[in-house]
């Protein structure tokens, strides 16, 4: 009895309906797909920005869109080898053994510039935010100072009571590309940790009062919770959580404060940026802040498929000029124009 | 009119047929789930081969872990592995299984069902929920009352001695022991439940107290099975990434105290894994999964032969 609990025309409707419906959504469908889809990797750092500034991008030209997956900058690199993305973001550039592996010429391009500030918790106000010379921060990191009432500390910060509080330094856990500016910062300024240390996305951190946070997130919040704490983070996040930062003192002898502007100034000074030569960490000049750096997009030169390559090009070559004006909103530093023109002729290598 | 007997038949045929088809989809079944292990540790040991060759043994009890110099070894992420987990089980044991006690046997029983709802509850909430509330809220706790009271009364004891930070190996127990607990009290308590009436009463009609039941009849009746329930909440607690990740300071050194920081095993694959660029480095991080693979057998193997030879005389049920 059970099976003939439908009649027959109940049960060709039944089946024609998923059919009609099938057909239906695939003319809502059909004219979305004929935009085409490019799609990019890698750093996660790039995701705000490029988020939106695709979506914009997307909006004034309908035929593209482009999905972009922060799935890291080894990810990134590695998607981009494999061929299974348009184009790949990293925020150090690849380097000779990843260009080999690539198997072909690789245009890199700086598309986004970030700044890395110096935060710090303290129980007592220090009026204007503590200040730091590059090589009491270096010692502080090496774990040589460990005590903000330090003579050294001291003596940078004439008037301030300072506290005798062990100082604790909090780092990014993970592998990030905001750890590898900073460290080739430290590197630069000083020998014992180049040699002792090094620059990379990870290291080994030499401070006996040390601890790893997740993400800026972890470590700003390690930062705030901890007495005593002092950590690096990207401009971006300190910004939006008005976090307290402290001053550095630049080569040029000028006392600075991690901002938009001094970023902007110290990129400027270094018009000639190249995936070989790409450190911009110590720049001297009276507003440039010591700890910076760009992120790159990465580029087969030679592409097969000429017309998705023309149109990430295109994409590419908006982005790193009229696209950093959105930049600004986000809280990342616009390319400085004449590194803008850089990117552009760096672009201007693909073979199209 | 069919016949009787060839009804019988096709009765019968039929029978053999999807018996046999049953059969069959069992045995799939469980190829299935021995091939994603084995696949699992191949794929695993083919990853971290570079890293095998290249570090050998000394991988397992060297403590530099340095990817600038491509210098890696795993001894500080497995003690921390390892010890995070021992903290865990430890407290989560005896609350989860004291909670069980009270739920199975004590509690009336409006009290007791919304009760086991919540413990339930508890163990749906997500890891990194966990992990933020532990960063937030515990370890400042810690950091301030807990461990400053630890160290002044048991500071002569290393475990308990030295700088306190907030997030520190032993913040990373007490999360873990959090989250582990309604693991070892959910089945803790079914197994309680399911001691023989008959025991249970014995024993009262004996003259023994409540108490004297619970601790000398019940428990040690239910005790292979609470075992399970430990094996399993620490199978769950050697793995837990996130939440640990965010509580335990991330710092690959072996130290005395249980307030230092530490670093576990699935914490630097979750740290790093995303950029880590040159394939030595890579493959290093894969022989932390395969090791997180041995350690977590091994803890297995162990709790295994406990259960065996320590418990099996006494089984109750």
């Amino acid at each position: 009895m059970r099976r003939n609990f439908f009649t027959r025309r109940e049960r060709l409707s039944a089946s024609l309906s998923p059919i009609l419906v099938l057909a239906l959504s695939l003319g809502f469908i059909i004219p979305a797909l004929a935009a085409t889809q490019l799609t990019g990797a890698g750093s996660t750092f790039d995701y705000p920005f490029f988020s939106k500034a695709f979506y914009f991008y997307s909006q004034k030209h309908p035929e593209v869109t482009v999905n972009y997956q922060s799935i890291g900058s080894g990810g990134g690199i590695e998607q981009f080898i494999n061929k299974t993305v348009d184009f790949g973001a990293t925020d150090v550039p690849m380097n000779a053994d990843e260009l080999k592996r690539a198997g072909a010429p690789v245009v890199q391009v700086p598309v986004a510039l970030g700044g890395v500030a110096i935060t710090y918790d303290l129980p007592l106000l220090v009026k204007g935010g503590i200040k730091l010379s590059r090589q009491a921060l270096a010692d502080i990191f090496l774990g040589k100072i460990t005590k903000w009432n330090d003579p050294e500390i001291a003596k940078l910060n004439p008037g301030a009571t300072l506290p005798d509080l062990p100082i604790i330094v909090v780092h990014r856990s993970d592998g990030s590309g905001t750890t590898y500016i900073f460290t080739d910062f430290l590197s630069n300024v000083s020998k014992e940790w180049k040699d002792k240390v090094g620059t990379g996305k990870s290291v080994q951190w030499p401070a006996q009062n040390s601890i790893g946070g997740k993400g800026n997130e972890g470590v700003a919040g390690q930062v705030r919770q901890t007495p005593g704490a002092i950590g690096y983070v990207e401009l971006a996040y300190v910004i939006e959580n008005k976090m307290t930062e402290a001053q550095l003192e630049n080569s040029s002898g000028k006392w600075l404060f991690c901002t938009l502007r001094s970023v902007q100034a110290a990129a400027a000074t270094k018009p000639e940026v190249s995936a070989t030569d790409f450190s911009i960490v110590d720049r001297s000049g009276p507003n440039s802040w010591p700890i910076s750096g760009y992120s790159w997009a990465v580029l087969y030169q030679d592409p097969t498929d000429k017309a998705r390559a023309k149109l990430t090009h295109d994409v590419m070559e908006w982005t790193v000029t009229d696209g950093q004006s959105i930049a600004k909103d986000l809280d990342y530093v616009a390319l400085p124009e004449n590194v803008q023109e850089t990117a552009k002729k760096a672009l201007a290598q693909i073979k199209l | 009119m069919v016949p009787f007997d060839r009804l019988e038949e096709a009765h019968a045929r039929r029978s053999v047929l999807s018996d046999r088809s049953f059969i069959a989809a069992i045995y799939c079944a469980t190829i299935v789930f021995v091939a994603v292990v084995v696949g699992l540790f191949v794929m695993l040991f083919a990853g971290s081969w570079p890293a095998i060759q290249s570090f050998g043994l000394k991988f397992f009890w060297t403590s530099s872990w340095n990817p600038v110099t491509s210098q890696f070894g795993a001894l500080p992420m497995i003690y921390g592995t390892v010890v995070s987990s021992a903290i865990a089980i430890l407290l989560a044991g005896f609350v989860g299984v004291y909670a069980a006690a009270y739920l199975a046997d004590f509690a009336p029983r409006l009290v007791a069902r919304p009760l086991s709802f919540l413990i339930e509850l508890l163990a749906a909430v997500p890891s990194v929920v966990f992990g933020l509330w532990g960063l937030f809220v515990l370890s400042p706790v810690l950091r301030d009352r807990a461990d400053p009271f630890l160290e002044a009364h048991f500071g002569f004891v290393p475990l308990f001695s030295g700088p306190i930070f907030g997030t520190s190996l032993l913040t990373a127990g007490v999360i873990l022991a959090i989250m582990i607990v309604p693991t070892v009290c959910a089945i803790s308590r079914d197994v309680i439940m399911a001691v023989l009436a008959e025991h249970r009463e014995g024993s009262l009609a004996l003259g023994a107290t409540r108490w004297e039941t619970m601790w000398r009849v019940i428990l040690p009746g239910a005790k292979s099975g609470i075992f399970g329930a430990c094996v399993l909440a620490l199978g769950r607690a050697l793995g837990e990434t996130i939440a640990t990740t965010m509580v335990i300071g991330n710092k690959p050194a072996i130290a005395a105290s249980l307030f230092q920081p530490s670093y576990t095993l699935a914490s630097v694959i979750a740290n790093e894994f995303t950029e880590a660029t040159t394939a030595l480095y890579q493959s290093a991080l894969i022989e932390l999964g395969l090791l997180l693979f041995l350690v977590s057998m091994v803890v297995n193997g162990f709790a295994r032969l406990l259960t065996w030879t320590v418990l099996r005389p006494s089984r109750g049920r």
